[in-house]
């Protein structure tokens, strides 16, 4: 009789960060679960005490060279509460929210063209050699083209706002340190036209995949679940700042407009053996019922409407749908991202016209705290900076939840679900198969790196396989 | 060096932010004129998960934190001619070097530990566990520079370095030629 076994997918490709999966099979080759495990650690809760509050922003950003910008702002706005700004000088707000739709347009260009495109465009199980963004380029040349181009973009906004495109320096505790110049403002405005114009182009491209692959993308991966996400006072969609609410899978409120200065008297975190990241579930809720998505369509499910005028109609023909209810799949996750995408050129248009960018008051201060939490919608979903700084302006304790996290458990069902539905009962199990689970992954478009920012030190372990591979033994030294 | 026309190039990140990586993506158009000359081999961006044949350039971004880092570097320093540290993590370790020097402490690591599952406020851990299971790589005693695991034969500071400074070096090294970098290009905030 065979034995139990287990699959590795190692590392999982085409997305941000590392990471694995293991697929256990039983002995008739029905799978039995399979985990995405994070395998890396930082430790920056811990190595960051001591530092200094303004370094912060600086520093931590370097968990994540994806979505630097994000990690930049949160721990900026962290830090806005502390050094007492209650409210920023339109200045220094707008130019945080111009680098930050920059920011999410980079990421969700780069995730939906450069590493899950291939997916849609060429089959699931493709070859290998075919399934990147070189054979994107190769046939599909315009497209690959546009998708550069508009990347760059990003980037460029992000340059002028944070003074580089990668792990720049814009946001300090209270403000910015530099506002637009018309000179930059106008190079910008020179190309909007034709970002509008090709963000509609992919917009379509992703919708087009959801509705001409419906059931597809009904039954791959799908369950309904809570959704979190910041949304603006009036119930908009909103990336840079608002209030934090959770519905549930039939689209009720779980909580609604709650300040996120008080996030953890609603969220709460568990750890499990087998993987760095934890698992945050709804306090209220329990963990078996508690955990939610975060991320485009959970921020899509959650906001009442759209504030700029071309994604608030995507956003609506998408609601359409679902007829209005919580969208539970997980590859609607592309056609809320282009929607995003679409939001965020109309964003930028809008800010690059507003006189305030050339304002001259940059940064505010107030009555100093000692706590203070930051949170932002990255391009993946809800990211939550908690500090606490003594009177030197030395850091005492910092909690991270870093959108990836959030999705933990929905990324673990999501894979399980794929694996027994393409993987159980087969004699062979080949490489295609497998890429369907890493579809699942990448449509969470997890970033592994900034979910890494735990550190441990792993007990030491001695690790016993069989003949076939099966673990027979396992032995570990606990740290005392 | 191989002796197909195209030079084949290998990348990849250990204990990185993937910012070095998104830096080589900021060479923007010229990408087209890259896989000219270029064919990827192992690359996060494709799904090669293991080289498969000898390469001609090996791009290593992060340092070493744990023994899958150890392994992953040491097979690229087996198949590739010239191996190439990419930003500060690979150099010297970057920011999760942090961690090496955690001030005041017998057990730095254990501390670490405990803050992220065992003493935060925020979590749930009713078993007091950590995560360990055979699934998780060996984390090593501290964070080591890819010179100090393996030979490295070009270093590109940076954190990161600029698509430019990236796009220069890459293509000198393909075209065997010397280069030389105008200031601006290594100059850093
Ligand atoms: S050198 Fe900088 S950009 Fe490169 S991996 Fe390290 S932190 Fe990220």
């Amino acid at each position: 009789m065979a034995k139990s076994r287990i699959v590795e997918i190692d590392p999982v490709t085409r997305v941000e960060g590392h990471g694995k999966v293991t697929i256990h099979l039983d002995e008739d080759n029905n799978v039995d679960e399979a985990r995405l495990h994070i395998v890396e650690f930082r430790g920056f809760e811990r190595f960051i005490q001591g530092r200094l509050l303004w370094e912060v922003p600086v520093i931590v950003q370097r968990l994540c060279g994806i979505c630097p910008v994000s990690h930049h702002l949160a721990a900026a706005k962290a830090m806005d509460v502390i050094v007492g700004a209650k409210h920023l000088t339109p200045t220094a707000e707008k130019m945080r929210r111009l680098m930050h739709y920059g920011q999410i347009m980079q990421s969700h260009v780069l995730h939906f063209f450069h590493l899950c495109s291939p997916d849609l465009l060429f089959g699931f199980d493709a070859p290998v050699e075919k399934r990147n963004i070189f054979g994107v380029i190769a046939e599909y040349p315009e497209l690959a083209k546009q998708a550069v181009m508009m990347r760059k973009y990003g980037q460029e906004v992000i340059q002028v706002t944070a003074g580089k495109k990668i792990h720049g320096t814009g946001a300090i505790p209270g403000g910015i340190n530099k506002n637009l110049s018309i000179r930059e403002r106008d190079a910008l405005l020179k190309d909007i036209d034709q970002m509008a114009e090709w963000a509609r182009g992919a917009l379509q491209v992703a919708k087009n995949y959801s509705v001409d692959n419906l059931s597809l993308v009904q039954s791959f991966g799908s369950f309904p679940s809570n959704y979190l996400s910041l949304v603006r006072e009036d119930g908009a969609l909103d990336l840079y700042h608002g209030n934090l609410r959770a519905i549930n899978s039939q689209g009720r409120a779980i909580f609604d407009q709650i300040d996120y200065q008080h996030y953890h008297e609603l969220l709460v975190e568990d750890v499990r053996s087998w993987s760095y990241m934890k698992f945050p579930f709804i306090k209220k809720l329990g963990r078996l019922d508690g955990w939610y998505r975060v991320g485009p369509l959970a921020r899509l499910n959650n906001a009442g409407f759209i504030d700029t005028p071309e994604a608030a109609i995507a956003h609506q023909e998408l609601k359409a749908v679902t007829e209005g209810k919580p969208n539970p799949t997980s590859l609607a996750n592309h056609w809320a991202r282009m929607i995003e995408l679409l939001h965020c050129v109309e964003k930028i248009r809008e800010l690059l016209l507003d006189p305030d960018l050339q304002g001259e008051d940059l940064v505010v201060k107030g009555e100093r705290q000692e706590e203070g939490v930051g949170v932002i919608e990255a391009p993946r979903g809800t990211l939550i900076h908690h500090y606490r700084v003594d009177k030197n302006d030395q850091v005492t304790f910092c909690n991270l939840i870093v959108s990836t996290t959030h999705n933990n458990e929905a990324m673990n069902r999501a894979v399980t679900k794929v694996a027994k539905q393409y993987l159980s009962f087969q004699t062979k199990i080949t490489e295609a198969m497998l890429n369907h689970v890493e579809v699942v992954i990448r449509a969470y478009d997890p970033c592994l790196s900034c979910a890494t920012h735990a550190l441990g030190q792993m007990p030491l372990e001695v690790e016993l396989y069989d003949a076939d591979g099966a673990l027979l033994d396992r032995n570990s030294q606990h740290i005392k | 060096m191989s002796d197909s026309p195209k030079k084949r190039l290998a990348t990849t990140s250990l204990a990185g932010c993937f910012g070095c990586h998104m830096s080589l993506l900021d060479i923007d158009e010229r990408i087209l004129a890259l896989i000219e000359q270029v064919e990827f081999d192992r690359s996060p961006i494709n799904d090669i998960k293991k080289i498969t044949r000898r390469c001609d350039v090996g791009l290593i971004e992060g340092g070493c934190c744990n023994e899958e880092n150890v392994h992953t570097l040491q097979e690229f320093r087996r198949k590739c001619d010239v191996l190439v540290a990419v930003g500060q993590c690979a150099i010297m370790g970057g920011l999760p070097v942090m961690r090496n020097a955690i001030m005041h402490s017998d057990d730095p690591l254990k501390e670490c530990l405990y803050e992220a599952y065992i003493d935060s406020p925020y979590i749930q851990n009713d078993n007091h566990q950590i995560p360990n299971d055979p699934a998780l790589p060996l984390i090593l005693d501290r964070v080591y520079s890819c010179s100090e695991v393996v030979k490295i034969d070009y270093q590109i500071p940076g954190c990161p370095p600029s698509g430019d400074m990236l796009w220069q070096t890459l293509t000198s090294l393909i075209e065997g030629r010397p280069e030389n970098l105008p200031l601006e290009l290594i100059k850093y905030d």
